[in-house]
């Protein structure tokens, strides 16, 4: 199995393949998301009514798959989703808390689940295959290389975009990449070494919060 | 008239997070839901608690909701008609 593409949001900034696509200008994250959205051309209205978390993946995963032969080698089954995080939908969970203090929002009670991220990159581009997400307190690059693996050995995945997309508050640390069974140019082995060696890249720059 | 409507407009614009749009792109007559401003089920929910929340009005049938938010005039007719006085 391979790793044949990989992004990384932090600190407001988006990279790829460890190269700054877009530096926010250090307003809030939500200003940042959107910059970073309209920088990247692209054109999904629903965007704008999305939480961070969603907004986070779809930005994520716009990157990778705007550069992949995801619609013209695989099948919307072939490819799956494996997604997971530290603080769930705690963010919009707040949020929407708080709405119900005068009138509960119908916008943000949709986004009061961590997976509605998958829902939301699955409905962007198509994918029907296999999805999982997990809560865990730190980004586990063995459970993550190992589960991945099983999927692409014993399902009928070919292609899985995985990793790790975290928000609270202003705090957010996104680590995506895309897996294959085929080698590609310029690919990784899909082990524990390689994706706790690519998720360390600037890590330095992760606001940590509890 | 025109001034709620175009109150409703900048509301609809906000609340829905319609940032593509300006609210003076949108007609008065344009249809909100299907083959006009694209509005799904959750932006409906949202428009009900615009309704409650600006202007203290609740839709007591929700069967006329289709008619209620067929455009920003049917809002406005339909706020007119029931606002308190």
């Amino acid at each position: 199995m391979f790793i044949s593409d990989y992004c990384h949001i932090r600190n407001q900034t988006l990279f790829h393949r460890g190269v700054e696509l877009y530096k926010g200008t250090g307003t809030s994250l939500d200003s940042f998301l959107s910059e970073t959205y309209q920088a990247l051309k692209v054109s999904y209205p629903k965007f704008y009514k999305m939480d961070p978390l969603s907004k986070l993946g779809v930005i994520a995963s716009e990157v990778l798959f705007s550069e992949s032969d995801l619609r013209q080698h695989y099948k919307p089954e072939q490819v799956a989703l494996v997604l997971a995080n530290a603080h769930a939908s705690l963010d919009t969970d707040v949020r929407y808390f708080e709405s119900t203090k005068t009138m509960a929002s119908p916008s943000l009670f949709i986004y009061t689940l961590s997976n509605i991220v998958a829902g939301e990159i699955c409905i962007r581009n198509g994918i029907k295959g296999e999805n999982a997400f997990f809560v865990q307190p730190a980004f586990d690059s063995k459970f993550m290389s190992q589960y991945v693996n099983q999927l692409l050995a014993e399902t009928k995945t070919e292609m899985c975009l995985a990793g790790w997309v975290d928000v609270m508050d202003e705090h957010h640390d996104v680590f995506l990449y895309l897996t294959r069974k085929t080698e590609t140019a310029n690919a990784k082995e899909h082990s524990e070494e390689s994706l706790q060696k690519l998720y360390q890249f600037n890590y330095g720059s992760v606001d940590q919060q509890s | 008239m025109d001034q709620l409507i175009n109150n409703l407009k900048k509301e609809i614009v906000e609340t829905l997070n319609l940032k593509h749009i300006k609210p003076e792109e949108i007609g008065d007559d344009q249809p909100l839901f299907e083959g006009g401003l694209g509005l799904d089920s959750i932006d409906a929910l949202e428009l009900i608690v615009l309704l409650q929340q600006s202007y203290k009005i609740k839709i007591a049938n929700p069967q006329d909701g289709p008619e209620i938010f067929k455009s920003v005039k049917s809002i406005a007719m339909f706020i007119k008609a029931h606002q308190p006085a």
